[in-house]
């Protein structure tokens, strides 16, 4: 199955270990992933927030690039998704004819978690997982901006999804149920106001544990990196003892298929996930 | 007439249509709002506002431009989305927070969280020099050298923070020093950032 893809920026940068553990496993899948040609910034939070003009027309251009292409397309980052997605609505609005004629064949905009959790796609992964991940209980984290606005998203399940506990389950682990999973974690602020971040992100921290879970699982590097960076420094402020791992679920997929770069994978995370997994022989 | 007038803060203030209007124009509608406060209750970032998701609301219908202009609240709204997910009245409220930065940016307001706007102008800044893409390393660099609060920082620990965090990517093969690859597109992306700057 060959489908475009637009990895964003940081998949380039600081989250090399979502954008390694997706390239390793979407072939167990059957998937093919073609990179969008000539891809560009989305513009991100920075261009909503202060310049309307470039938080349309930077998505737009990616927009139009993916039906050039005339495959569906698939997004990793939680924040790309939702500015393609604002795209696509601006282009099939009454302005949308300013940018030239709209694609012969309607293309589809998928997040990852939504395309990877298609019925087909997780037969398939239930057929290849190797090694269950019997008793490892996380709970999946899914943020913000994949499913809000729904208006924008598409998305039905906006309050509370169940695709990531659907593969979790696949993969033999035991996603636990909580009441917080698209609950903000206030990545846009992490850099400007870290104080604040620390307010939201401590509050996940002790519903996760208050749910009795060992570690997070997520589909967006922002969420990663906003969960995974401050552990210690949060823990360290509150004399709280953290330990939370927060794994992609692409990186559970691949361990569960067996896959022999994992470790690499997770040795990219600040706190890290190989101790929690070594104590329950996933490693 | 007295009766007709709002009270915040015990000050008197006059109502005006101007606001709405221009909200309006920029489908941003906030006429329907009847104070239900939805938006309030499912804000995670309350406890760090002056005025509530409604209040910015309703006192956008009354016209108040000033006190909408000079809050604090659009500035550490984290565009969640989640009030503009559940307003019963359809109002893009994460949507009226995003113009309120913009235009109180463009009238030269001056920004109560100016780490907030620095971070979102360096993150544009580094977009446009880096001819399309985003290198992270440069929005940090431009970012630290902008928000100028560099002794600051060092006082409180928080540099001390930031430098070792940045080794502890690095060392993981996470910060990397190269400029974005070079895009076939990069002149017509610099010209959106040129149309972008002209515009009124
Ligand atoms: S949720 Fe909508 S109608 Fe209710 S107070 Fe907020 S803006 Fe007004
Ligand atoms: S988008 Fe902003 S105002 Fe709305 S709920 Fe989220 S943080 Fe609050």
């Amino acid at each position: 199955m060959q489908v475009s893809y637009y990895p964003g920026c940081t998949l380039e940068g600081t989250a090399v270990d979502y954008a390694a553990s997706i390239a390793a496993v979407a072939p167990l899948l059957e998937v093919e992933l073609i990179e969008l040609e000539d891809w560009n910034c989305c513009g991100a939070s920075a261009a909503h927030s202060i310049n309307h003009t470039l938080a349309l027309e930077l998505p737009v251009r990616n927009v139009l690039i993916a039906w050039e292409a005339g495959r569906d397309l698939v997004v990793p980052c939680a924040l790309c998704f939702n500015r393609l997605k604002v795209a696509e609505k601006a282009l099939a609005g009454p302005e949308g004819r300013k940018w030239g004629p709209p694609p012969p064949r309607p293309l589809k905009i998928w997040d990852l978690l939504d395309y990877f959790s298609q019925p087909a796609l997780l037969q398939t992964l239930k057929d290849k997982v190797v090694r269950p991940l019997t008793g490892l209980r996380a709970v999946c984290y899914y943020g913000c901006l994949a499913a809000r606005p729904p208006k924008v998203t598409d998305k039905e399940d906006y309050e509370d999804p169940q695709n990531m506990e659907a593969i979790l389950q696949v993969l033999g682990a035991e996603p636990v149920d909580w009441s917080f999973k698209t609950d903000c974690c206030g990545a846009g602020l992490t850099v400007a106001r870290p104080d604040l971040i620390e307010a939201l992100v401590q509050r996940l921290y002790d519903r996760a544990l208050a749910a009795e879970a060992e570690c997070f699982v997520v589909s967006c590097q922002m969420c990663q990196a906003n969960l995974d960076l401050p552990q210690r420094r949060i823990a360290k402020k509150t004399g709280r003892p953290y330990y939370l791992p927060v794994l992609y679920f692409t990186e559970l997929m691949g361990l569960a298929l067996g896959h022999p770069d994992v470790s690499n994978w997770l040795g990219k995370h600040l706190t890290d996930p190989r101790p929690l997994l070594q104590s329950k022989n996933l490693l | 007439m007295e009766t007709s007038h709002t009270e915040i803060g015990g000050e008197a203030l006059k109502p005006g249509f101007a606001l709405a209007a221009r909200l309006r124009e920029a489908h941003l509608a906030v006429d329907a709002c009847y104070q239900c406060k939805k938006c309030s209750s499912g804000c995670p970032l309350t406890f760090a506002m002056d005025l509530l998701p409604d209040q910015v609301i309703r006192l956008a219908l009354l016209g108040q431009e000033d006190l909408v202009l000079r809050a604090t609240t659009p500035w550490v709204c984290s565009s969640c989305e989640t009030c503009t997910t559940r307003c019963p009245n359809g109002i893009d409220i994460a949507g009226v927070m995003d113009w309120l930065k913009e235009e109180a940016l463009r009238r030269g307001y001056a920004v109560p969280q100016e780490q907030v706007s620095r971070f979102h102008q360096s993150f544009l800044e580094a977009v446009r020099l880096g001819g399309g893409r985003l290198s992270e390393p440069l929005l940090l660099g431009l970012y630290s050298i902008k928000s100028g609060k560099t002794l600051e920082k060092l006082k409180s620990g928080e540099l001390k923070e930031e430098i070792l965090l940045g080794w502890e990517l690095a060392r993981r093969g996470r910060l990397r020093l190269r400029p974005p690859k070079r895009l076939k597109g990069a002149p017509e992306i610099a010209r959106m950032f040129q149309a972008a700057q002209e515009r009124p």
